[in-house]
């Protein structure tokens, strides 16, 4: 895999205005889980989405060390990939949004049978519209992982699942993930930095 | 050509026809009969006018005077397509995308079907031009406000899907696809069920017109299957261009989508 070194910034915020949102500054390191949390209505859905370009906002977001605004929108969403609380689906069956040569090793890890292709996106629970959207987000091979809550709806167990293949796609790949999350023994198992929204504004929380 | 006078009694029935249908709706209780005696007074003034203009206009052929009457019968069906939005784009775009759909696709079916087709001299000769004009604005600023309203109604609903789009990945292009589709396809249906239904369901009005007002009814359908290929094919291309336009509208130049470029229109 992509072998980079472990100090070496994936994502870096400057002055990252959006409504309701910034000025925010914040890096990301290659192979770092971050947390991210925050009370509702701080801003932190909005800081994603504004990440991921989905709103308007200014200021300077690098993406390995090229400038935001010289990455087509689309190239910079698949590699700033935004997961967010309840991700919704366009087709019929949910095979339809998987590349069609992939393989079924993250879906068997979050505990798929690859039937699961087959099945109609209508009668998906929201725990597997969440687990299986985030297969659907990481064959994308995204730089960045902007997760909503990605386990709000998962019982203990699917949490870990989540929780590993995230970390190994992170560490395996050299990206970095920022991750929304209320639960507090989930931020003990998931360590790493922990960032804090208040009223728009981010700081970084000392333990 | 000799067609029966009409006297103002004969109308005068006519109307007395709708007045007891306002009358019954209101009766009850459909809140329609308002909106159908002020349509009713509408068409009998702005026909009269028209009638009036018409007379003065082919007594004066002068290029000016049917341009300068062609530019006031499409600012008010650019007005007609905007009203005519539940959700309308905000600024110039709520009048400009229709009308310049319409202006391009109206115009040029029109022109290109005097200079070419029909062939009247001079080519824009009012007798021809401008009830010819009339007949495509009309039809197409149906296909263009059935079009649009689809278009952005659904955009609004379908938000969050055509986001969860954009977050994979995809451009918008492919984000709004299936909505531009059916926004199209909602305003092409009316013209393609009128052709289905020429003839056998519904005698066409022009057709109707030109027999009663004695012409031979094989050239009255001649015409008539003419007029009603103009009104497809204009109808067809301002419909996919005012779609077109409004959809791009819809994102900017980074790709999200700009629901906030929209706003509450009066909705019909």
């Amino acid at each position: 895999m992509d072998n980079l070194p472990a100090s070496q910034t994936v994502l870096e915020v400057r002055g990252l205005r959006a409504a309701h949102v910034g000025p925010v500054d914040f890096r990301l390191l290659a192979g770092e889980i971050c947390r991210l949390s925050g009370e509702s209505g701080a801003g932190k859905t909005l800081l994603l989405r504004a990440l991921a370009d989905l709103d308007p906002n200014e200021g300077e977001v690098i993406l390995d060390g090229i400038e935001r605004a010289r990455i087509a929108p689309t190239d910079w969403r698949r590699q700033v990939a935004y997961l967010p609380a309840e991700p919704l689906w366009w087709e019929e069956r949910v095979g339809l949004h998987f590349r069609q040569d992939g393989d079924d090793s993250r879906l068997k890890a979050l505990g798929f049978e690859p039937e699961v292709r087959n099945w109609e996106v209508e009668r998906l629970s929201s725990g597997e519209r969440q687990r299986l959207a985030l297969v659907r987000l990481l064959e994308n091979r995204p730089r960045v992982l902007l997760l909503d809550e990605p386990t709000a709806n998962l019982d203990p167990a699917n949490s870990r699942k989540v929780e590993r293949m995230v970390r190994e796609y992170v560490s395996d790949h050299g990206a970095c993930a920022l991750w929304v999350s209320h639960d507090p023994i989930q931020r003990q198992r998931l360590g790493g930095r922990s960032l804090v929204m208040e009223a728009g504004r981010m700081r970084e929380e000392t333990p | 050509m000799n067609v029966i006078a009409l006297s103002p009694w004969d109308l005068s029935l006519a109307a007395a026809l709708v007045v007891a249908l306002a009358a019954l709706t209101a009766r009850i209780g459909m809140g329609l009969s308002r909106s159908l005696l002020i349509s009713g007074a509408r068409t009998v003034i702005q026909l009269l006018l028209i009638g009036l203009v018409l007379k003065t206009l082919f007594e004066n052929a002068q290029l000016y005077w049917v341009a300068g009457l062609a530019l006031i019968m499409l600012s008010v069906a650019g007005y007609e397509v905007m009203s005519r939005q539940g959700r309308r784009f905000s600024g110039w775009w709520g009048y400009g995308i229709g009308t310049s759909a319409m202006f391009v696709s109206a115009f040029a079916v029109t022109v290109l079907a005097l200079t070419t087709m029909i062939g009247p001299s001079p080519w824009w000769e009012p007798q021809y031009a401008i009830p010819l004009l009339g007949m495509l604005l009309g039809n197409t600023m149906t296909g263009i406000a059935l079009g649009l309203d689809r278009l952005t109604q659904t955009a609004w609903q379908q938000r969050r899907v055509i986001e969860a789009r954009l977050m994979m990945g995809h451009g918008w292009g492919e984000s709004i696809g299936q909505i531009r589709r059916d926004a199209a396809r909602s305003g092409l249906m009316p013209i393609i069920n009128a052709m289905a239904a020429a003839g056998i369901v519904s005698l066409p009005g022009m057709m109707t017109g030109q027999i009663l007002a004695g012409t031979p009814p094989m050239e009255a359908v001649k015409y008539q299957i003419l007029i009603m290929f103009l009104i497809t094919a204009g109808t067809g291309f301002g419909t996919l261009g005012a779609v077109w336009l409004g959809s791009k509208r819809l994102f900017d130049d980074r790709q999200r989508l700009r629901l906030d470029r929209l706003k509450p229109g009066r909705g019909k």
